[in-house]
């Protein structure tokens, strides 16, 4: 056996409130595949962030070492130095310009500052060829398709003699031929000496192309597996992704759905134009007033986008199908329409999304129902105080008043105030998009017993979550979306943490 | 001494705000030390107000452009070309007065919504297209003055818009010999109906429970407040007392402070500067807040060329040059963040002022203009400085 390329050592980060590694240590082999899984959350991304220099040295805990000498990344120039490449899922291309370019931008082959354009011609096309990238240079690359940028981004890293690529997640946006040309050439790397790890979430493919596998949860190491010396399964996999113990407590449920449907989709299909690819296929879900509908799926399996079609359509993607909403047919086309009809919608991105943070907890939570405070176009002042100070309240928001700016307050404060603000339009129908993402336990807690009040007053609530448990814990039925479709519909006793990530993999 | 806490706490909090008024007083301070009292003279405010009319309106409606992310180069040429198309309707077609400020105002809003247009609709930078605006009117205000060059307005009630005063009480009613008593009496009554409105909403905050200022901070405010309202008034009561330009700069202030700070639209705006997609996830359709936004702008446009030709009592074919970069370092002298979201209607007026103070200041000291430009831009970049150094340290 070959000796470690890489070895991380205890290596542990924390973001304000959340310690996203304790303790994870990681070691690759020279010249093996080597794929790592996890859930969402688990910690792969920040795992690869922390190698690649992304966060410097003394930024987190723990030893790196590279060929037996440990390195002190302050940046990513130091780990390409080093030899390390890698490629993220939001691929780092400038789109306007050429192949070439784009493979040398950064590392332009110069002297005194002038670019020697024909070398750097000549040098990109040897690179290409290696990758299989049969296209002129000079195209530009934003006209290729996704996997042929994919395939630039690895030629950019095979240019400065990358001997450890790692790939975060590089077939979640590709179809089915261009995943295995993708794989191929992993396979080909491995042959000429580049050690490459994988984070995917496809596990088929993962068992597939693994020398070994590493499985994160929750942001530590729990195994690592050898396919070819021991059985390995996906169902194995899954329950090392999964299988920790369900000790969260949720409140319990004080209400049952009632029959009416309030809401059914029919045969919806979206198509987003800036990506040029359908991202929604033929997806068909009810729910039911009274319901908290627990919508499971992987990072970019089309949760987020599904509610944004349904809630007024703001990135003007081309839709297919039916939307059943108060026993009456609608389409909305701007998010104005959905909310004066009694949708709602709470993003996962709270501060790029759903709140003003340079404005107070007052003007957040009135912004979206203005009209209501107002006479004439003019806002009742103090009734809006008093409003703001009822949901202060109700909702126990942690901020000496409402005067308090947005920006200063915690993420669990932030997401009362976007649930308060949501609130305040008097939905039939509330959308939370990974409503406790990064907040701490408590005020988890808070939200959750928040939802379970309000289905009891018969507001209905499709609940988007990247964690299972909570998913397990607050549904009352579950439908699981893997690449833009509905792979499943669970109830609640049937669901499991193992049957929901099956399904998710799918 | 609560009192001593409770004024530092409140002054450090507004630091920013209340470091405006006492830059500007500082400004006036010293200009009437070096002038030996020639600037802070009756004759040379009531000048300096009537100088900064034209400024002030467009930076009042730049504020709320640069609130939500934009900027309108096309201003100062707009201004230029609608004060052209005043005069050639005042001269050559003998439209009365009347008729002719609403027509030009309309025709403003109407340019303000066609520079919105690409903007909103098609996400055009507005830099450029209102800088297409800046050399389409700029042609136009040429065009319309081809002819006949310059035009003189003879019309006697236009252009008292720029020069003129309020009339006087009648000789009977008179109590101060020697002052403008109704000017006077309109500062007093601008002070009753200020404090009284304070006075209220104090007692209604109160009576809701909210938090409002302490007793003694508050008196204190009104006491300053009403020290600088009537010494206002005093120093143009003693010489031709309001003009119709203080008149109308007053009115548009109280407007767009209104809207800004009580209507469902203001906060609108603010909300898309503040963060646009989260605007537009709240249902507010941020288009359309961008074409009124732009149309107020263009409207305004129209005010400060109809002020500017009034002021100059004709149309010359460079009228408006400059006057957007005037209004644009106005409203950030005023607070203003590029970054959106952040700025008061206030705020522009008193960087206005700032700005026609230095110049009318150094004017008077007869310092040469080149060191004058160098002064107002290093003044500019001190307030921005200023600016993001409190902002940042609050954040």
């Amino acid at each position: 056996m070959s000796a470690p390329i890489l070895e991380m050592k205890q290596i542990v980060k924390e973001f304000p409130g959340v310690k996203a590694l304790k303790n994870v240590s990681f070691t690759v082999m020279e010249g093996e595949v080597h794929c790592l899984v996890g859930e969402n959350g688990a910690g792969k991304s920040t795992l690869m962030k922390v190698l690649s220099g992304v966060y410097p040295y003394g930024n987190y805990g723990g030893q790196i070492f590279l060929n037996g000498q440990e390195q002190k990344f302050s940046g990513v120039r130091d780990s390409e130095k080093a030899g390390i490449g890698i490629i993220y899922q939001e691929l780092a291309l400038v789109p306007e310009l050429s192949v070439y370019e784009n493979i040398f931008i950064g590392n332009e082959i110069q002297r005194n500052g002038i670019v020697d354009w024909n070398e750097t011609i000549r040098r990109a096309d040897e690179v290409m060829r290696r990758v299989g990238l049969n296209i002129n240079p000079a195209t530009k690359v934003k006209d290729l398709s996704v996997g042929k940028q994919q395939l630039v981004e690895i030629a950019k890293a095979l240019s400065r003699e990358v001997r450890l690529l790692i790939l975060d997640e590089p077939t979640s946006a590709l179809n089915e031929v261009e995943s295995e040309n993708l794989l191929n050439l992993i396979r080909d790397l491995k042959r000429v000496g580049v050690t490459s790890i994988l984070i995917s979430h496809k596990l088929k493919e993962v068992l597939d192309i693994a020398d070994r596998i590493t499985v994160l949860r929750d942001g530590e190491t729990i195994c690592t597996l050898n396919p070819r010396t021991e059985e390995v399964t996906e169902r194995i996999l899954i329950k090392h992704m999964v299988g920790r113990e369900l000790d969260s407590v949720f409140p319990p449920a004080v209400s049952k759905p009632r029959d009416e449907v309030l809401l059914e989709v029919k045969n919806w299909t979206a198509y987003d134009p800036g990506l040029g690819r359908t991202i929604l296929k033929d997806i068909s879900f009810y729910v039911r007033r009274g319901e908290i509908v627990g919508i499971a799926g992987l990072m970019g399996a089309g949760r987020t986008e599904l509610a944004l079609s349904l809630f007024g359509n703001p990135y003007g993607y081309q839709i297919q199908g039916e939307m059943i909403f108060k026993g009456k047919k609608q389409r909305f086309t701007h998010p104005h329409q959905a909310i004066r009809e009694g949708l709602a919608y709470v993003t996962e991105d709270r501060k790029a999304k759903g709140l003003i943070l340079i404005q107070d907890i007052r003007q957040n939570i009135t912004i979206a129902n203005l009209q209501a405070l107002a006479k004439g176009g003019v806002i009742d002042a103090n009734a809006e105080v008093a409003l703001a100070n009822r949901y202060h309240a109700s909702l126990n928001i942690k901020a000496p008043s409402v005067e308090q700016i947005v920006g200063n307050l915690s993420g669990g404060n932030q997401q009362k105030v976007s649930i308060a603000k949501w609130l305040f339009v008097e939905p039939s129908l509330l959308i939370l998009d990974d409503p406790t993402r990064g907040i701490d336990v408590g005020a988890k807690y808070e939200i959750h017993s928040i939802m379970r009040n309000l289905v009891a007053e018969g507001m209905s609530i499709i609940m988007i979550s990247s964690e299972l448990p909570e998913v397990l814990g607050m549904s009352d039925r579950v439908y699981v979306l893997s690449s833009g479709r509905i792979t499943g519909e669970l109830s609640a006793e049937e669901a499991t943490q193992e049957k929901i990530m099956e399904l998710a993999t799918n | 001494m609560t009192f001593l806490k409770n004024l530092t706490t409140i002054m450090r909090q507004n630091v920013r705000e209340y470091g405006m008024y006492i830059a500007l007083l500082i400004i006036m301070a010293i200009f009437s030390v070096t002038t030996n009292g020639l600037f802070i003279s009756s004759r040379n405010l009531s000048n300096l107000l009537n100088q900064t009319g034209y400024i002030a309106v467009l930076a009042v409606g730049m504020t709320l452009v640069i609130v939500i992310r934009h900027i309108d180069l096309s201003v100062g040429f707009l201004a230029g070309f609608l004060g052209a198309v005043a005069a050639i309707a005042l001269v050559f077609w003998h439209w009365p007065v009347v008729v002719v400020i609403p027509f030009v105002l309309i025709l403003g809003a109407l340019a303000g919504t066609l520079t919105a247009l690409p903007v909103a609709e098609l996400k055009v930078p507005a830099f450029v297209a209102s800088l297409a605006g800046w050399l389409i009117y700029r042609g136009a205000l040429l065009l319309a003055t081809n002819r006949t060059g310059t035009i003189i307005i003879p019309n006697e009630a236009y252009n008292k818009i720029g020069n003129g005063y309020i009339p006087d009480l009648p000789e009977a009613l008179r109590l101060i010999p020697d002052f403008h008593n109704l000017t006077i009496l309109l500062g007093v009554l601008g002070f009753i109906l200020f404090a009284w409105n304070d006075i209220n909403s104090r007692r209604k905050k109160k009576e809701y429970g909210f938090d409002v200022l302490p007793l003694e901070i508050f008196i204190l405010k009104l006491v300053f407040i009403s020290v600088l309202i009537m010494g206002v008034t005093w120093v143009l009561a003693g010489y031709n007392g309001l003009s119709w330009t203080v008149v109308i700069v007053l009115l548009v202030v109280g407007v767009y402070h209104f809207i800004t700070t009580q209507t469902v639209l203001g906060r609108h705006i603010y909300a898309m500067g503040g963060n646009p997609e989260a605007a537009e996830l709240s249902g507010i359709n941020t288009k359309r807040i961008t074409i009124i936004v732009f149309a107020s702008m263009g409207m305004l446009s129209a005010l400060s060329g109809i002020l500017f030709s009034s002021r100059l009592q004709s149309a010359t074919t460079t009228a408006g040059t400059l006057f957007e970069l005037d209004a644009i370092a106005a409203a950030y002298v005023g607070g203003v963040s590029a970054a959106g979201g952040v700025g008061k209607v206030m705020g522009s007026l008193i960087g206005a002022l700032v700005m026609t103070s230095l110049t009318s200041g150094m004017n008077l000291m007869n310092t040469d203009i080149s060191l004058q430009y160098v002064v107002r831009g290093a003044v500019l970049l001190i307030a921005v400085i200023f600016d993001v150094v409190t902002r940042s340290r609050r954040g």
